[in-house]
C-alpha cells in the first residue's frame, strides 16, 4: 500500500467518525420517537426499538398539549407555513430587485445605501425587538401572521439584497446597455434577461430565507398571539408543559416534525445551493 | 444634411472633464472612426452619441433631429459592443429579434428580417444555439446581426474586434468594410488600433485626453498629421520625430541634424518655410530612401540626405528596416527588401522633403 492510499484511508476514517458523531443525536431522536414510554424507561439510550410504535408521532402531530391547548403541532405547523412561504417569496423578490438596482442601475449615493442595507444583516435580533413591537402595534399587525411576515421580510431583505447584488454585479454592464439600445426598460430587462439567469441565486436565497424564518424562535415568541404561534414556539411549549411523566418519545417526534421542512428543502434544492454560492459568473 | 452632428459637446463627472468641446459632423454613408489611446474618451463619446451617458452640455443631432435628451431606444441607432453583450439565456434567433419584440413589431416581419440578416451574415445554422455554444467570431456575427436587423440611421461599434484573435480580426475587418459598402451605412466606430482606423475609415477622429487632435480622411491624418501626438500615434512603424536646428539661407531652409560620430547632417529644403530655430522634423520610414536610387524624387536630390551609421537592420520580407540615430533619437527607414544596407556600416539615406512634417518642439503643433 502506498503512503498516498494510506493517507486516503486515514482521511475516510476521520470523516466517518465525524459523520457518526453528528448523526448520533438524530439516531437517538429517531429511535426514541419510535419507542413506547415503557421501553424508554427500561431500555438503553442507544438501543434500537424492540417494538416500533407510531403513536408518539400521532400524538405530537395532533394531540400533544402546548400549554392548555391540546391539538398537537398541527395548527402551529400551518401557522409556520403561512408565515414562511409568503415571507420567503416577498423577501426574495424584493432582494432580487434591490440587487439588480445596486449592481446595474447605479445611482448617486448607491454605495451608502448598500452599506446601510448590509449593516442591517448584522443587527442582532434583540436590538430590534422593542422598536418592532411598537411598529407592529402602530400598523395594527401585532400578534398576527401578517405581522410575522412583515418582520421576517424586513429582516431578510439585507441578506437577499446582498446575495442578488453580488450575483448580478458579475454580469457585464454592456448587457443592460445593449438591452437599452434594443428598447427594453427597467422591468423588461429584469424580467427577460436577469431573471432567466438567476435560478442558482434564487435557490440560495430561498433556502437561506426558509431556514432562517422556519427555525426562528425569538421573533415567533415575541410577536405572535395565541392563534399565530409558529411551530418552533409550539415545540418549546409542548416540551416544557408536560405534567407528570415526561413523554420523551412525543418530544422527539415533535422536534423531528418541526425540523422536517428545512431538511426537505435542503435535500431537494441543496445541489443548487452549493452551485449558487460558488458560481456567480455567467458566460455570455 | 449631416447624419450625425455633434456641437460643443462637453462631458464631465463632477470636476473631472472627460470630453472637451467636441465638434464632429459626418454625412450619410460615412465611416467615422474614433481612435486614440485608452482613456482618451473615445468610448465615452460613443456612449454619449448612443444616449447611454448623459452629456454635460452641447447638442447631438442624428439625421437632423436633436436627440440630446432622447433615450437610446428612440435615437434610431444600433450598437455593437466590445463584449458582444449577447443575452445569455436566449437563442441566437431570439437575440436578434429581441429588440423588434420589445418594440412590438409583428411576428411575420420579425421572421422575415431575421431570415434576411441571417442570410447576409451566414449564420442560419446557428439560429437555435445559445451564445455560450458559439465561438468568438460567431458571437461577433450575431452581435452584428442584432444591429443590422434594426436598419438604423446610425450604427455604433465599440471596439468590436478587440476580443478576436489576430487572424479573425483581419477577416472580420474586411467583412465590416464590405458590409459598409454594401449597405451604404453610416457608422461610428471606436478602436484603439490605428491600423483598423486607417483601413476602415472614410473619416478619422484622433483623440487624446478628451480633446480632438485632428479630424480628417485617413490620407490627411497620415500625410499631414496636425501635431506630434497624431504623427506618433498613427502609422506603424511610427513616424520618425527628429529634433533639428533650422536657419534660412538664400531663400532656402537649411536643416541641421546631429549625427553620431560625425559632423551634423545638413539637408536643404529648397523652399523658405519660415520655421523657428528649433524644430522637430517628422518623416515616415517609407519617406527615407536609399540616396543613390531615388535621385529623381523631388526634394531628395543631393542635399536632402547624407551618409549615416546604420545600427540595426531588420529584414521583414517585403521591406527591410534600417535603424540609425539622428538628433539623439532612433530613426527607422523602410528600404527595399534587396537593399545592400548592412549594420555597423555607413549608408547613404535621403529624406523625401515633399512629404516631411515640421513640428514645433514647444507645443508639438504642425508648422508647414
Amino acid at each position: 500500500m502506498t503512503s498516498n492510499t494510506m493517507l486516503r484511508w486515514g482521511l475516510y476514517a476521520i470523516l466517518t467518525v465525524f459523520a457518526l458523531f453528528y448523526l448520533l443525536p438524530l439516531f437517538v431522536m429517531l429511535t426514541t420517537s419510535l419507542k413506547s414510554l415503557e421501553e424508554i424507561r427500561t431500555g438503553g439510550l442507544l438501543a434500537l426499538p424492540r417494538a416500533i410504535t407510531f403513536q408518539p408521532w400521532l400524538e405530537a402531530w395532533s394531540s400533544a398539549c402546548a400549554g392548555t391547548q391540546c391539538e398537537g403541532l398541527r395548527p402551529f405547523f400551518w401557522n409556520s407555513v403561512l408565515m414562511a412561504v409568503p415571507a420567503v417569496l416577498i423577501s426574495t423578490v424584493v432582494g432580487a430587485l434591490n440587487g439588480y438596482v445596486f449592481a446595474q442601475w447605479r445611482f448617486p449615493g448607491a454605495n451608502l445605501f448598500f452599506a446601510a442595507i448590509l449593516f442591517g444583516c448584522f443587527i442582532p435580533f434583540q436590538v430590534v425587538l422593542m422598536p418592532m413591537a411598537r411598529m407592529l402595534g402602530l400598523l395594527g399587525l401585532a400578534g398576527t401572521i401578517p405581522g410575522l411576515i412583515f418582520v421576517h421580510v424586513i429582516y431578510g431583505i439585507g441578506f437577499t439584497t446582498l446575495f442578488f447584488r453580488n450575483y448580478y454585479v458579475t454580469i457585464p454592464q454592456e448587457l443592460v446597455r445593449a438591452a437599452k439600445v434594443d428598447g427594453a426598460g427597467f422591468f423588461r430587462i429584469f424580467w427577460s434577461i436577469f431573471l432567466p439567469i438567476s435560478l442558482p441565486i434564487i435557490t440560495v436565497s430561498v433556502i437561506w430565507q426558509f431556514t432562517q424564518i422556519w427555525n426562528d424562535f425569538l421573533f415567533g415568541v415575541s410577536f405572535s398571539g395565541p392563534g399565530s404561534q409558529p411551530v418552533t414556539v409550539a415545540l418549546n411549549n409542548i416540551v416544557n408543559s408536560t405534567t407528570g411523566v415526561k413523554a420523551y418519545n412525543v418530544d422527539m417526534a415533535a422536534a423531528i416534525i418541526a425540523a422536517l421542512p428545512t431538511l426537505l428543502v435542503y435535500v431537494v434544492a441543496g445541489k443548487y445551493f452549493i452551485r449558487g454560492l460558488t458560481a456567480g459568473s455567467v458566460k455570455g | 444634411m449631416p447624419i450625425l452632428e455633434i456641437e460643443n459637446l462637453q462631458k464631465s463627472y463632477g470636476e473631472t472633464h472627460i470630453l472637451h468641446d467636441i465638434n464632429i459632423s459626418i454625412e450619410e454613408g460615412d465611416f467615422l472612426v474614433l481612435v486614440g489611446p485608452s482613456g482618451c474618451g473615445k468610448s465615452t463619446l460613443l456612449n454619449c452619441i448612443a444616449g447611454l451617458e448623459p452629456i454635460t452640455s452641447g447638442t447631438v443631432r442624428i439625421a437632423g433631429r436633436d436627440v440630446t435628451g432622447v433615450s437610446p431606444k428612440d435615437r434610431d441607432i444600433a450598437m455593437v459592443f466590445q463584449s458582444y453583450a449577447l443575452y445569455p439565456t436566449m437563442s441566437v434567433a431570439k437575440n436578434i429579434t429581441f429588440g423588434m419584440q420589445v418594440r412590438g413589431v409583428d411576428k411575420a416581419t420579425q421572421a422575415r428580417k431575421l431570415k434576411e440578416v441571417a442570410g447576409q451574415l451566414q449564420i442560419e445554422p446557428l439560429l437555435a444555439r445559445k451564445p455560450g455554444q458559439l465561438s468568438g467570431g460567431q458571437r461577433q456575427r450575431v452581435a452584428m446581426g442584432r444591429a443590422l436587423v434594426r436598419d438604423p440611421k446610425l450604427f455604433l461599434f465599440d471596439e468590436p474586434l478587440s476580443n478576436l484573435d489576430a487572424k479573425l480580426r483581419v477577416s472580420m475587418r474586411t467583412e465590416i468594410k464590405k458590409l459598409h459598402q454594401d449597405l451604404n451605412a453610416s457608422i461610428v466606430y471606436v478602436t484603439h488600433d490605428q491600423i483598423e482606423a486607417m483601413t476602415l475609415a472614410t473619416r478619422i477622429v484622433v483623440m487624446k485626453s478628451g480633446v480632438i487632435q485632428q479630424i480628417g480622411s485617413p490620407a490627411e491624418i497620415y500625410n499631414r498629421p496636425a501635431n506630434m501626438f497624431v504623427a506618433d500615434f498613427m502609422g506603424s512603424p511610427a513616424m520618425n520625430l527628429i529634433p533639428a536646428r533650422v536657419r534660412a539661407e538664400d531663400g532656402q531652409t537649411r536643416i541641421e541634424i546631429d549625427r553620431i560620430g560625425d559632423a551634423p547632417l545638413v539637408i536643404t529644403d529648397p523652399v523658405d518655410r519660415q520655421l523657428p530655430a528649433e524644430i522637430v522634423l517628422g518623416v515616415r520610414p517609407e519617406d527615407i530612401h536609399e540616396a543613390t536610387e531615388n535621385a529623381h524624387l523631388p526634394g531628395t536630390a543631393q542635399g536632402a540626405g547624407g551618409e549615416v551609421m546604420i545600427e540595426i537592420v531588420e529584414p521583414a520580407g517585403a521591406d527591410t528596416f534600417a535603424v540609425t540615430h539622428l538628433g539623439g533619437k532612433p530613426v527607422t527607414a523602410r528600404l527595399r527588401a534587396e537593399s545592400a544596407v548592412r549594420s555597423k556600416q555607413k549608408f547613404p539615406l535621403a529624406f523625401d522633403l515633399s512629404k516631411v512634417s515640421y513640428f514645433s518642439p514647444k507645443d508639438g503643433s504642425r508648422l508647414n
